[in-house]
């Protein structure tokens, strides 16, 4: 298996693994780290989301009335039918049916496009509504002044979410297309599944970010 | 342990030293064989050279501080020219020299080596955290040339998001950048030691080194995002006035700062474990003897990386925290110390009756241990609540810190770079000199930053360009020692250069030091062992291997 002191020759085994199990758990593992580090980096969002939630409890309440739930709770369906599609590519990859995989992964592709399309009418909507912060922020209500904090934190982190969305939508074609010429095999399809760790990871985080967001003291 | 042996490698890697042979820096040559590199030995000599770059800029600036402070009245600059200087120093010294310094440069070189591993797991993303890390850094040369900024290297709110106009953005995003340097390097360090350790190579034979790059690795990856989101909301703030940390919308300034200390106390372990983890090597290998109480100095290095994350307070005492935070704080800080002081103890009982060879690494070894000992005791009183309300933001807070990262962090560093370079260049340095630089540095070191304790004891305030004339004579000792200091570190950089061409032909273990980076040849090929080595013995199997007669012949 290996020649003098160059490891190998394996399609697909970069030269210093000694094994395509080496490689794969090496992938496995440094995708989960990643993560680890992006739960952190919202973390300091949900932080200061926590503080100002306890300090203003409500006009936050208040605030989270004006989202619409409807877009909210279709997003979230489109979010989930999209982890799922990913999960059955990773599936076809990890089996060799490539076309299978490509196929999928276009769908997760269009999932995702739709779920950003929607997102931008609800942006809209905060632009007619004066809800964006900054000089020309109106809100009625409760404790009004306070309320430009909720929708910094609402902009924030679903604009941070939709721009792990669209960075995945790019990885989600790219591998689309790897996956259509047959570029993974059962021994090496690495990077489609991380693809898929980091897609069902940002999914994960909306839903997170719609109860908390959307769903405040609707019980 | 997830490596499989492959079938064809044998034990053993040493292989006799023949004369012409290709290795890692004549395989090829030419720019692009550089800066497309995915070997993690050039790879750490890029970052060699570029945090070299930042350290000269950095210590410029630091001259110029000493010479506006040699004299009480504010004669020299500008009160805001002032604030820049300290400002772009702190940010220079720390994210881009010290931050990533030592993982960078010798993490990258020894860990694969240590571990027998013919790369890191990543070697592209290695390549790109150099990257990543350059893009930063001329981002924040780049505001440099547009004057700098001036709110300190603590970013602190509302000053940086509402009152100064200088480049607070364009800094924040080479922070930034850079910080994603940082955590992918930590991520491919962990991967590494995880999944491509040598067949044998169980955690408890690890060589020390690797535990204190493990540790720094994990807080490189769990504290780095947190910095990243809380620049990228003072970003926000400065532009968009969304109001997260100013209060006449709600918001709280304070939340800035927790956000910003529990990336930066942790972060001042990612500058010292490393450096602890070469003091460890070389501690073991100059007296001779195995270290004392391996398991508990791997474990100290894990205890500080994770007790390190709950002590940030400690910068809060008197920003209007509860006072029942500050006690929690101020207890929990007091801990780390405890195994910080383990590590101590060890060192000292390691030398305890070994045979102790006066080589230059071990100089700068032993000059950590005694500055990291005062800059860590002196930690400690600062973790006292009754202490730090007097002492805060003076002289004795710079004293402190500069006692743990200038005398600890970069004696540790030059101490591993002397301790490899025959490692990495295959040239030996001269011997005289270089146990000179670090008598030098270590006695500039002591004359510029001692009189500061007593000066911040005596109420002398940081950031300041003027004083009172009474605190001269010790500021004028400090600026003094900061001369020879700066003569110090242009030593080894001479005399540096001059042995990759002049010095005579390293052996391929000078030292005669156990671990598997010395089995292979000076330097070592492209593919770092000839054979995959296997490991059948735990690390520091001192006395073993004689050493080499060029060391002790000198040059
Ligand atoms: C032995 C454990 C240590 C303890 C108990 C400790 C304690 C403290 C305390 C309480 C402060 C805050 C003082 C104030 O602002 O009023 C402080 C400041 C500081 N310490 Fe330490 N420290 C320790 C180790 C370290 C290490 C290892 C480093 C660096 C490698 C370090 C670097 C710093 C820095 C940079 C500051 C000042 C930051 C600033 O305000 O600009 N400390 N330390
Ligand atoms: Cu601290």
């Amino acid at each position: 298996m290996a020649s003098e002191g160059h490891g190998h020759d394996l399609p697909g085994l970069a030269h210093h693994f000694d094994s395509y199990a080496q490689q794969r758990d090496s992938a496995t593992l440094g995708m989960w780290t990643f993560l680890v580090t992006e739960i952190l980096f919202f973390g300091g969002l949900f932080a200061a989301y926590g503080v100002y939630r306890s300090l203003y409890p409500e006009v936050f309440r208040a605030s989270s009335h004006t989202l619409s739930i409807q877009l909210g709770t279709f997003n979230t369906v489109v979010l989930i039918a999209s982890s799922l599609t990913m999960a059955l590519a990773v599936r076809g990859g990890q089996t060799g049916k490539g076309k299978l995989a490509a196929a999928l992964l276009v769908l997760t592709l269009i999932l995702g496009s739709v779920f950003l399309v929607v997102k931008g009418f609800e942006y809209h909507e905060k632009f007619v509504e004066h809800h964006v912060p900054g000089a020309s922020f109106h809100f009625e209500g409760p404790d009004a002044p306070h309320a430009q904090l909720f929708f910094s934190l609402y902009f924030l982190m679903t604009g941070l979410h939709a721009l792990h969305m669209i960075i995945g939508i790019v990885l989600v074609g790219y591998v689309a297309i790897r996956a259509a010429s047959g570029a993974y095999t059962p021994e090496n399809y690495n990077f489609l599944e991380g693809t898929g760790l980091y897609w069902h990871f940002v999914d994960l985080i909306w839903i997170f970010l719609f109860p908390l967001l959307y769903l405040i003291g609707r019980h | 342990m997830t490596t499989t042996p492959s079938a064809a490698r044998t034990a053993g890697a040493a292989m006799p030293d023949g004369s012409p042979r290709t290795h890692y820096l004549n395989a090829t040559y030419g720019l692009k064989s550089w800066l497309l590199t995915r070997d993690h030995k050039r790879i750490a000599l890029l970052y060699l050279v570029s945090i070299s770059v930042f350290f000269a800029l950095g210590g410029l600036m630091a001259v110029l501080i000493r010479m506006e402070l040699a004299t009480p009245e504010g004669d020299l600059f500008q009160p805001d020219i002032y604030n820049r200087l300290f400002t772009m120093h702190g940010v220079l010294m720390i994210f881009f020299f010290l931050i990533p310094g030592i993982p960078a440069v010798l993490g990258n070189f020894l860990i694969p080596l240590m571990i027998g591993a013919r790369d890191l797991a990543f070697p592209r993303i290695n390549l790109l955290s150099w990257y990543l890390y350059s893009i930063g850094g001329l981002f924040t040369l780049w505001a440099l040339l547009h004057g700098g900024v001036d709110t300190g290297w603590t970013f602190y709110t509302p000053l940086s998001t509402n009152y100064v106009n200088t480049s607070v953005i364009t800094v924040g995003v080479g922070i930034f950048i850079a910080g994603f340097s940082s955590i992918l390097t930590g991520l491919n360090f962990v991967v590494t030691i995880h999944r491509m350790r040598a067949p044998g190579l169980t955690w408890f034979r690890l060589p020390l080194f690797v535990w204190g790059a493990y540790a720094t690795s994990l807080i490189q990856i769990l504290g780095t995002p947190v910095i990243a989101i809380a620049i990228l909301l003072v970003a926000a703030e400065r532009t968009l006035h969304i109001g997260i940390f100013d209060p006449k919308l709600g918001g709280d300034p304070i939340l800035f700062q927790h956000l910003f200390w529990f990336y930066s106390h942790p972060a001042v372990y990612i500058m010292i474990l490393p450096s602890m983890g070469v003091v460890s090597e070389l501690v073991a290998t100059f007296s001779r003897k195995p270290i004392f109480g391996y398991k508990f100095v791997a474990f100290a290095s894990i205890g500080i990386a994770v007790l390190g994350f709950f002590v940030w307070g400690h910068h809060m005492f008197v920003s209007g925290q509860s006072i029942y935070a500050g006690v929690i704080f101020s207890v929990l800080s007091m801990l780390v110390a405890v195994p910080s002081a383990i590590k101590v103890f060890n060192w000292t009982a390691t030398l305890y009756k070994g045979s102790i060879s006066w080589d230059t690494p071990m100089l700068y070894a032993l000059g950590f241990i005694g500055l990291f000992t005062i800059g860590g005791l002196t930690g400690v009183m600062l973790a006292t609540l009754g202490i730090d309300a007097h002492v805060h933001d003076t002289y004795f807070i710079i004293a402190h810190f500069h006692y743990i990262m200038v005398g600890g962090a970069i004696m540790g560093y030059l101490g591993g770079l002397h301790f490899w370079w025959p490692k990495i260049t295959g040239r030996m340095y001269p011997l005289f000199w270089s146990k000179l630089s670090a008598i030098v540095i270590f006695i500039g070191f002591n004359v510029t930053f001692f009189p500061q304790f007593i000066l911040g004891y005596l109420g002398m305030p940081r950031r300041y360009h003027s004083y009172p004339p009474e605190f001269q004579v010790l500021n004028v000792m400090s600026s003094a020692g900061a001369t020879v200091l700066g003569l110090g570190y242009l030593m080894p950089l001479v005399y540096f250069i001059w042995s990759i061409r002049y010095g005579p032909k390293a052996p391929s273990n000078p030292w005669g030091a156990t671990g598997l980076e010395w089995q292979t040849t000076s330097p070592p090929p492209v593919e770092n062992f000839l054979t995959q080595p296997i490991v059948t013995a735990p690390p520091y199997t001192y006395p073993a291997p004689k050493r080499a007669p060029e060391v002790t012949r000198g040059v």
